[in-house]
């Protein structure tokens, strides 16, 4: 696993090095043409502001006002009969809605129970194997224009719940 | 779908906060987070041009057709609507290669032109296709191998071993991406069963 971490780290630069080295070879007019890509990356980016302060607005005014957490609340009873930990469940249910709130809960989770605990490990492997399907949606298809999303929505968001059930039989089956 | 869930996420979020006294908290989150949205944007021009500017070298280098030519025959079952020799098959999996490397950042862009050509293939309409549905399932569900940030927090926190969760984490993510193109298929088929498609 330690070698996992040291190939990530040195993937990109020689992915860079690599792009760079190959299109030199052949014949690629390579400053001009990272220019000419690159300024396509302006313009997306601006054309993405007013979907992301959508989103992100409505989410907070859901979350700030109190609303996440009484929905954890009533989600909590029932789960626990599952045998889901109601300490996971607010970060599952930000999870696909805000990468950087996620982020925050699992650093949260892996400071209060400790990283080698169950509540821990459970918190690296869902933040890990789940992705914010809000954001994905409104930045990928706010780039490109597209309004009618159709089962989009609902194929990524039951993707994550089965990425959540995943996540929480494989930790207890290894760790528990 | 989406702006219901919109519109039900903003007016509940007002009614509780009318309800829990939190109208404060509310109002400064709607100014903050508005904020975070611009930051987030031109804090992404930077990742956006970078990647973008490289990838064009890649494809003007003849690379990402390559790519595409190497896993042709798994994307193109994935993919039935793209054609062989699309600039889409490249750009769809240099975007799957970079959320498997937990690479976000490079992640993105590639993932906005793979869009961008879905989109082209589908005849530049704004409504969502096929297989930017499943692209999109594909995604979301994040085939992750190293989940980078994930062990940089568990570094942070002292864990005897920070990666032990690599293992547990490509197994789940691994149900879960097959888990995706099954309910990909399923809402395909269920579109073209009501005469959708």
């Amino acid at each position: 696993m330690q070698a996992m971490t040291t190939i990530s780290m040195y993937l990109i630069p020689f992915l860079i090095a690599f792009i760079l080295l190959y299109g030199t070879y052949k014949r690629v007019p390579t400053y001009e043409s990272f220019v000419e890509g690159g300024k396509e990356g302006i313009s997306i980016a601006v054309s993405i502001i007013p979907f992301l302060i959508g989103m992100l607005v409505a989410i907070t005014v859901f979350r700030a006002s109190g609303a996440l957490g009484f929905f954890t609340g009533l989600l909590a009873i029932p789960l626990s009969y599952l045998g889901v930990p109601s300490d996971i469940i607010p970060l599952a249910l930000i999870r696909p809605i805000s990468g950087t709130a996620a982020l925050g809960m699992m650093s949260d989770l892996t400071a209060t129970f400790g990283p080698d605990s169950y509540i821990g490990r459970l918190a690296a492997t869902l933040q890990g194997s789940t992705d914010t399907t809000f954001y994905v949606l409104t930045v990928y298809f706010g780039a490109v224009g597209i309004k009618k999303m159709g089962d989009a929505l609902k194929v990524g968001l039951l993707a994550d719940l089965v990425g959540i059930i995943a996540s929480i039989v494989v930790v207890t089956w290894l760790f528990a | 779908m989406v702006n219901i869930i919109w519109v039900v996420m903003l007016v509940m979020g007002l009614l509780f906060a009318l309800v829990n006294g939190t109208m404060n908290e509310v109002n400064a989150a709607i100014f903050s987070s508005a904020n975070e949205a611009v930051t987030l944007c031109i804090g992404l021009i930077s990742v956006l041009v970078f990647w973008l500017g490289l990838m064009r070298i890649a494809q003007d280098a003849g690379l990402l057709d390559k790519l595409g030519l190497l896993f042709r025959p798994i994307i193109s079952k994935l993919f039935p609507e793209v054609p062989a020799n699309h600039p889409a098959m490249g750009y769809i999996l240099s975007n799957m290669m970079a959320n498997m490397f937990g690479l976000g950042n490079a992640a993105t862009p590639l993932g906005i032109k793979a869009m961008e050509q879905l989109k082209e293939l589908n005849g530049n309409k704004p409504v969502v296709s096929r297989s930017m549905i499943t692209f999109l399932a594909i995604n979301t569900s994040s085939i992750t191998l190293i989940p980078t940030t994930v062990i940089a927090i568990r570094m942070k926190y002292g864990a005897d071993n920070p990666t032990d969760i690599v293992g547990p984490t490509i197994l789940a993510t691994l149900i879960s991406g097959i888990a995706a193109i099954f309910i990909d298929r399923y809402f395909y088929f269920r579109r073209v069963r009501k005469g959708m498609e």
